[in-house]
């Protein structure tokens, strides 16, 4: 099959340019190996997170049409990595579709400087795009340290699996499996555990913070239990509640937990001959040691091909 | 076609003495059935034809009554609604479970008890003030149409079974009877609106809720109650009720996006909790330090995005109230 190269307008969203840096790091490697361009979108806001629609339901679409107006601008396909992120998208987008009036309005506003949203932009998750776009052959050709020996927990994030119907698991029910899909790709072992689809507690957080950690410490320690050596997720909210609180889950829960969380492009980078540093990943708060020590017992180039 | 059901038993006395088992276990029950049968028309052929003691509730098999909830491969739903065609084509097995977030009578017949407790507990009865009218209440028709969604509730607990809050923590009021408050704080007729919302914004109220949308998936009826929590949260503010952290921060978080088009991970949690709030702000040290030690912080000096401007221009033109 010949490659076919690969371009998207990349909108990056706010928690890889702020709290999980080493995500735009790792996401930026890995699609300059892989062969995808990226072209940011500087001038996109935030998705508003499902946050400023409760206040401000309006302007949450406003914002969301004019990033996807300025992708269109550019004739390329939208990518994110955050599940969150893909969820907003996806809700507005189909509430676009739904009511023209709606989009004429916005799109009477985006006019001022100079942009419209025709409708019919594909938006798509890294995850999404790996498998639908880029094709999991392909990745499998270019895997130079295959992570035989790794056993992975898959953790999706609400966003990207629910409401189904508008994240098109109607019509591609199998997206629920993708995060498997790829772990298998990259030659490391899923491990199956039933919070995967649950909610890792990230959003109520500030409102509730007990029963957030609780609900991280959980999934986690569940995912322990079963032999994970590590747990990856395409949300970086997740990670920020699986990775950057874990010391608290785990006084929440009274139970020991020591987990490392990668973040999607982290898992593919290190197949791909990355080291742990380029992928950025010295500064999760839960050592990746572990996983580092497991990537020796199989080299790199050990088992190309 | 060939179906397999593989269903929990399960009665927790440990004497009831009629042969069923005593600790959870899964019993497989495999049979011949027309393809237009359910989940449900399944259970009922193996309670009448192969084991008289499997225990199941259902009454009207048509989704109206609400009795027949349960989890099916792990998602609550009816199973009066469910064909067995349709999610086991090829006859594979499937889990059958009593519904969770609520004690387990015997096999797949939970106590409904705590659900209707929360029910209750939102005063689900019109409670209107003024003079009474000497005849019945008016009210035009468009005000009730906000309203059929969420009427369409049939209390069958799916709902308050996919719930990810209860399944860590009771004391949350829970989608369903926080669907029924949106239906009564909503109703043009009531005189409660404030009072009501007052309630709903305590501890285990509005604010609980993790927005993880399994509600909406499990509802068969399409009444969203996450859906119906979040406007609550809306009426909740624009109410006055502007001092809980929640209110705080989607307040807070729309105002760091209009001011740089982007969070600023370092403000938002301080301003949800309240600058004044030691306690809280206290809480949020242990993490703050462990992300400046794997120089995790987002950047001190936060720099809205080129053309600001536009995204202003949106918020000002888009913004209510």
């Amino acid at each position: 099959m010949a490659s076919v190269p690969l371009k998207y307008a990349w909108f990056p969203g706010c928690v890889s340019r702020g709290a999980c840096r080493e995500l735009y790091q790792s996401m930026t490697r890995v699609a300059t190996v892989l062969g995808i361009e990226l072209v940011e979108l500087k001038e996109a806001a935030c998705t508003g997170a499902g946050v400023i629609s409760e206040r401000q339901p309006d302007v949450a679409d406003a914002i969301n049409t004019r990033t996807f107006a300025l992708a269109q601008r550019l004739g390329l396909p939208l990518l994110n990595n955050c599940s969150t992120c893909q969820g907003v998208m996806s809700a507005v987008q189909a509430r676009l579709h739904a009511d023209p009036h709606r989009l004429q309005r916005i799109n009477e506003a985006l006019a001022e400087e100079g942009l419209r949203y025709d409708g019919g932009l594909s938006i798509k998750n890294f995850l999404w795009a790996l498998v639908e776009d880029y094709g999991l052959d392909r990745l499998k050709r270019l895997v130079t340290r295959p992570l035989t020996s790794l056993r992975v927990a898959p953790f999706y994030g609400c966003y990207i699996l629910r409401p189904a119907e508008k994240l098109g698991l109607d019509e591609r029910p199998e997206r629920a499996q993708y995060l498997e899909w790829v772990i298998s790709a990259v030659g490391a072992e899923p491990v199956d555990f039933p919070g995967k689809t649950r909610c890792c507690g990230f959003p109520i957080l500030t409102m509730n913070r007990r029963n957030s950690l609780t609900m991280a410490g959980k999934h986690l320690a569940d995912a322990q239990d079963l032999g994970a050596d590590c747990m990856v997720t395409p949300c970086p909210l997740c990670h920020l509640n699986l990775d950057a609180q874990q010391p608290d889950a785990a006084r929440t829960i009274r139970q020991p937990l020591a987990l490392p969380i990668l973040h999607l492009p982290q898992l593919i980078g290190l197949a791909l001959g990355l080291s742990p540093r380029e992928l950025g990943m010295q500064k999760h708060i839960v050592s990746t040691r572990r996983i580092e020590q497991r990537l020796r017992q199989a080299p790199a180039g050990a088992l190309a091909g | 076609m060939q179906a397999t059901l593989k269903v929990r038993r399960y009665t927790p006395e440990a004497a009831a003495g009629d042969g069923s088992p005593r600790e959870p276990q899964y019993q497989t029950y495999t049979l011949d059935v027309p393809d237009y049968f359910t989940v449900l028309d399944a259970l009922i052929k193996i309670r009448e034809e192969i084991d008289g003691t499997l225990a199941v509730r259902c009454s009207c098999r048509a989704a109206v009554c609400g009795s027949c909830a349960m989890r099916i491969n792990g998602q609550s739903r009816l199973a009066c609604k469910t064909k067995l065609i349709a999610i086991a084509p090829q006859g594979q097995t499937v889990t059958v479970e009593p519904m969770a977030n609520m004690p387990v009578l015997k096999d797949l017949v939970v106590d409904m008890e705590p659900f209707w407790a929360k029910i209750r507990a939102v005063q689900p009865w019109l409670q209107p003030t003024g003079p009474k009218p000497e005849r019945e209440y008016i009210v035009p028709n468009e005000a009730m149409l906000g309203l059929n969604g969420v009427m369409a509730c049939i209390m069958c607990g799916a709902c308050v079974s996919a719930c990810t809050v209860l399944e860590i923590d009771q004391n949350f009021l829970g989608p369903a009877a926080l669907a029924k408050a949106y239906r009564f704080v909503h109703d043009p007729r009531d005189g409660k609106t404030r009072e009501r919302l007052a309630e709903l914004n305590k501890y285990g109220g509005i604010w609980d809720c993790t927005h993880c949308f399994e509600c909406v998936t499990a509802c068969p009826k399409g009444v969203a109650p996450m859906d119906r929590i979040l406007e609550l949260r809306h009426d909740a503010v624009t109410h006055g009720f502007t001092n809980t952290n929640g209110a705080r921060h989607a307040e807070a978080f729309t105002e760091l996006v209009r001011h740089s088009g982007w969070l600023d991970e370092n403000r938002l949690p301080v301003q949800s909790v309240g600058l004044f709030n030691i306690k809280e702000l206290v809480q949020l040290m242990p993490v703050g330090l462990r992300m400046l030690i794997h120089r995790k912080m987002p950047p001190i000096i936060h720099r809205p995005i080129p053309g600001i401007e536009n995204v202003r221009r949106l918020f000002a033109k888009f913004s209510h109230e």
